[in-house]
């Protein structure tokens, strides 16, 4: 058990972990400014991103790939906010409009460019291949403290890690004026808090999440991480230091679960193959979310009229 | 590559092809009106949520297809299972954001992502069946039109015509809804039930849409066309009917450009066109596009500039900023040293008249209506009449003369 599990699935486990609480921290947030659908539109628009970047390098390497995608973020939000106030249009609509294109531009740009030899596809963008990172050179537990073996980690790993480090420390560092701009702007604004920077800083570390779990889990595991664990997380509790600590184990328990579900759950029904990790995550915390729509503590709305 | 184009937009580059574009201009139409109500219902995004739910529904149907011994790729019975998980995930978006205290978008979002990933999970499922290894289920992800059939082609025919047919006969309580749900109820409509048949209609395009552009691309079909119509007119009328050819045109195009180059995908290339004219509106609409923006801007500034030229000549102030300066020099108010034209000092002593004029009238009147006008530009011909102007003139006295030399 020791051997095979450290070998196959503890890096895959560690980073499917790593990113789903890399999303959800910021995902909190972006539900309570309901700004939830900003996850669903950045991890579309970052594959022109990735593109272009492998258009302009001419490899799958990680670092440009991560600055085309980053870039591809934020020119999509600025875009976002450019035709909302030239048009005049509303939000919703203003995204779709955006992130629609600028994905269509990017399946048409990868379908145009010669992508045979190297393994970038759409399917891979959107469902990644979280069950290929393995650790080769593991041989057991101990191989932990083994500097050869750890050189043969997925760069996946530390990455993920690294960037869940910096936006849990940034969460932590902008705590006291993100709840308050969250939950009462006018307030934080004549407090002194640049309201508007806060807001596009919380967006560039969603985006900055989003695409460091995408390179590694792709999108679908994205999107359901900034939404699914806070939006239970929500439900369970009226204290926003609460609703964080419940984001993350149930971010945790979906990575944890789906993993396992993907890589055995076919087993017991006599099945042969797993199935896809990602989806399986993405399964599993919708589940979450499912029962704590019925059966959590504060799942009802309080003191605002029922919407007929 | 632009002869081809222009074969394939004229249907001449074989049967295939003209049967998708024909397809695809169906579908565009059904889905911009279709759409309009959406949008005007601000909820443009829920389409996203209905188009990612179809995809367990395809899993599912080929799964039950195979294990009743049928062939599993029937196109009818794939959209007839993606219809009925994208109408469950409809009903979830509903029930979520009325039933627990989340925002719809976060339910939006959960859905979306959700039912996308328990359809990845499916989709592995069936790539793992002996029937499945063939199944090309994937291509419901971003539309594959290169072995469409006839029959496929007839389905999104007929259900496409289903849909503009059904735009035509509810727009008027549909609109109702769009604009006032309470109003629409206080007369009688059942809301929740026209709703309902708004949302039916968007479920129904994006599930025709499935075959053609895929399941992320077709919520761009129900978008795009909407917002960018909403840019060439007010009414929604207009909104509807403009939508319908906007998405059309764009689906046409669209399918004939990729018949024209094999490696362009139809999906992709269908939303680019669509955003084209997105861009196109955006800059050049009249009335709400930035050309007309920046172009009515500018005849304001002018004639800011104007006017506090035409005061400053009156006071014998000397001009100093450079655009009032070019905005009289070039309605020859002034000359090139800065004196006043006769036209010149005519106008200004005008001006200055009316300032006085205004000055009165504001004491005078203290209704909003008038005395809320006085923006230093209109003119008070337009506010008061020729009768009411000569009472304040008595007041003020006859003209002056203002402004010989500076």
């Amino acid at each position: 058990m020791g051997h095979e599990f450290v070998q196959l699935s503890l890096t895959p486990l560690l980073i499917g972990i790593l990113a789903a609480i890399a999303c959800a921290l910021p995902g909190n947030f972006l539900i309570l400014r309901r700004q939830a659908l900003i996850g669903d539109a950045i991890s579309h628009v970052v594959l022109p991103g990735i593109v272009v970047a492998f258009l302009i390098t001419g490899a799958v390497s990680t670092w440009p790939m991560m600055l085309g995608a980053a870039g591809a973020a934020v020119i999509a939000v600025i875009l976002i906010e450019t035709i909302k106030r030239l048009g005049r249009i509303e939000p919703g609509a203003a995204m779709g409009v955006v992130f629609t294109a600028m994905f269509g531009a990017g399946v048409l740009l990868l379908e145009q460019s010669d992508t045979s030899n190297v393994h970038l596809d759409v399917e891979h963008a959107l469902y990644g291949n979280l069950e290929s990172l393995i650790w080769l050179s593991a041989e057991g537990w101990h191989s932990i403290m083994d500097r050869t073996a750890l050189a043969g980690l997925p760069p996946e790993l530390p990455r993920m890690a690294v960037v869940t480090a910096i936006i849990a420390a940034l969460t932590l560092l902008f705590w006291r004026p993100l709840k308050i701009s969250t939950f009462d702007e006018g307030f934080a604004s004549a407090v002194g808090i640049p309201t508007g920077v806060l807001s596009f800083a919380l967006v560039v570390a969603a985006a900055v999440a989003a695409v460091a779990a995408f390179d590694a889990v792709g999108s679908i595991i994205v999107i359901a991480m900034f939404i699914c664990p806070p939006a239970a997380a929500r439900l369970m509790t009226n204290r926003l230091e609460t609703q964080i600590w419940w984001s993350v184990a149930f971010a945790t328990l979906s990575a944890t679960l789906g993993y396992i579900f993907a890589g055995h759950g076919p087993l017991w029904f006599g099945g042969t193959n797993a199935v896809s990790a990602a989806g399986m995550i993405a399964t599993v915390s919708g589940a979450i979310l499912a029962l704590a729509c019925l059966f959590a503590p504060h799942r009802s709305r309080t003191g605002a009229p029922r919407e007929g | 590559m632009w002869p081809a184009f222009l074969d394939a937009l004229l249907l001449q580059s074989g049967y295939n092809a003209a049967l998708v574009a024909v397809g695809a201009a169906l579908l565009g139409i059904a889905a911009g009106s279709g759409g309009t109500f959406l949008f005007l219902r601000k909820r443009a995004l829920v389409s996203d949520a209905v188009a990612h739910a179809t995809l367990p529904g395809v899993g599912l149907a080929f799964i039950v297809m195979v294990a009743l011994g049928g062939d599993g790729r029937d196109l009818l019975g794939l959209l007839l299972g993606s219809a009925i998980t994208a109408w469950i995930g409809l009903v979830l978006v509903e029930w979520m954001a009325r039933r627990t205290r989340l925002a719809e978008d976060a339910a939006i979002g959960a859905v979306l992502s959700v039912f996308f990933g328990f359809g990845i999970v499916l989709l592995t499922v069936i790539q793992t069946m002996s029937a499945g290894r063939q199944a090309g289920l994937e291509s419901f992800l971003l539309g594959a039109t290169a072995g469409m059939l006839f029959q496929d082609a007839v389905v999104i025919a007929v259900g496409g015509a289903l849909a503009v047919a059904t735009v035509y006969l509810l727009r008027r309580p549909m609109t109702l809804v769009a604009f006032d749900p309470d109003y629409a109820a206080a007369y009688g409509f059942n809301v929740k039930r026209i709703d309902l048949v708004m949302m039916g209609l968007v479920m129904a395009v994006t599930v025709i849409g499935l075959k053609l552009v895929g399941l992320i691309l077709v919520v761009a079909m129900l978008i795009i066309p909407p917002v960018t119509a909403r840019f060439w007119t007010d009414r929604t009328d207009g909104v509807i009917w403009i939508a319908g050819i906007l998405g059309g045109v764009s689906g046409y195009v669209g399918a004939a450009l990729s018949a024209s180059a094999p490696s362009i995908p139809t999906g992709p290339i269908i939303v680019l066109v669509c955003f084209g004219l997105f861009t196109f509106s955006i800059l050049f609409a009249p009335g709400r596009g930035v050309l007309a923006a920046v172009i009515r801007h500018q005849r304001f500034q002018v004639r800011v500039h104007r006017r506090q030229g035409l005061l400053a000549l009156a006071h014998g102030e000397p001009i100093f900023d450079p655009l009032t300066i070019t905005v009289l020099r070039r309605s020859k108010l002034i000359r090139r040293d800065r004196v006043a034209t006769e036209a010149g000092r005519a106008q200004a002593a005008k001006a200055l008249r009316d300032e006085k004029r205004w000055e009165v009238a504001r004491r005078v009147y203290h209704d909003e209506a008038i005395s809320g006008r006085y923006d230093g530009l209109t003119p008070i011909e337009t506010v008061l009449t020729p009768d009411e102007i000569a009472a304040i003139d008595r007041e003020i006295g006859g003209p002056t003369t203002v402004g010989g030399a500076v």
